[in-house]
């Protein structure tokens, strides 16, 4: 057995364990934005674990070179579109009313939304009162 | 920062996708490297517009350095997270302490924001909520300060000293 195939075979390992946390955050955490945090952390890098893990396991086992170019770019495309479809999760599910833990401790975005629509509704009121002006005119 | 010329924007794109194609064909061929290139060509015509706006400016070797350098320092950031995710899960009394903070940024580029955004989402305790302008609403697992300056110093700062020379 040549080092290369070691050295991938403790990649994958290590890949699969940090699958593993992210599958058990799922169930111990306690509401949707916990459970992103460890799933999209942890899948992350076990995917990358296993994916450059397989790559160099091939150099060992079947002897290409031409497996890790490909392994690389997977790992990079995944590496920048997780977090991106992370975000968009967890902002499309605050959108939709999921409510916080009841332990969470601060929520500045609500007040900022709350800040933003009042801003928005004082700029209706005038822009009534001025559409009614120019009405009188 | 204005808009480079099309030509530097269409030569930087159409290197962009040959050196994808090189990696994914990983072969040196001549008649695969000749058709990748014919295809970069095409598809660099017809996405060079939204692909970028500073061309070849991207290639400066100040960039690049700094580029190289922030792999490392950001690979070893997610696996600190990583380990810090498994300890919260695995540990019997569940220590998560989570709640939205409020961090701002300097950085006025978009593809800077959006790095910095996905650097954020993987790195520890933290995940990008929703960004405007350059006021970014992050759920932090384990909230240590909840002003907008403590936050920022925590978890924006670390990565703006690197972004700031790549995408400025």
């Amino acid at each position: 057995m040549s080092i290369a195939s070691l050295i991938g075979q403790v990649l994958v390992l290590i890949g699969a364990f940090f699958y593993v946390v992210s599958a058990l955050g799922l169930i111990r955490m306690p509401d949707v934005y916990n459970r992103m945090q460890t799933a999209t952390k942890s899948a992350t890098l076990g995917s990358l674990g296993v994916i450059i893990g397989a790559g160099i396991w091939a150099i060992g086992e079947v002897g290409s070179y031409s497996w890790i170019p490909k392994t690389l770019v997977i790992a990079i495309f995944l590496l920048l579109t997780n977090p991106i479809s992370a975000h968009a999760l967890i902002r499309a599910a605050y959108r939709s009313g999921v409510p916080l833990w009841e332990g969470s401790v601060v929520d500045k975005y609500k007040e900022a939304e709350k800040s933003l629509e009042r801003v928005e509704g004082i700029k209706g009121n005038l822009e009534e009162a001025l559409e009614e002006g120019e009405k009188d005119e | 920062m204005g808009e480079a010329s099309r030509i530097s924007r269409y030569i930087y794109t159409v290197l962009t996708l040959f050196v994808i194609w090189l990696f994914l064909t990983s072969s040196f061929d001549p008649q695969e490297v000749a058709i990748g290139a014919i295809f970069a060509l095409i598809v660099g015509a017809l996405t060079y517009e939204v692909f970028t706006e500073r061309g070849l400016g991207n290639l400066s070797p100040k960039r690049v350095l700094y580029f190289i350098a922030y792999i490392p320092y950001f690979l070893w950031a997610m696996i600190k997270a990583n380990l810090d995710v498994a300890y919260r899960v695995l540990h019997p009394k569940r220590p998560i302490n989570p709640g939205i903070v409020e961090c701002k940024t300097v950085l006025t580029n978009n593809v800077g924001k959006l790095a910095l955004a996905n650097s954020i989402t993987l790195t520890p305790g933290t995940i990008t909520l929703d960004v405007k302008g350059n006021r970014y609403f992050i759920h932090w697992i384990d909230v240590k300060d909840e002003s907008v300056e403590g936050a920022s110093e925590k978890i924006t700062k670390p990565f703006e000293k690197f972004l700031k020379v790549i995408f400025e």
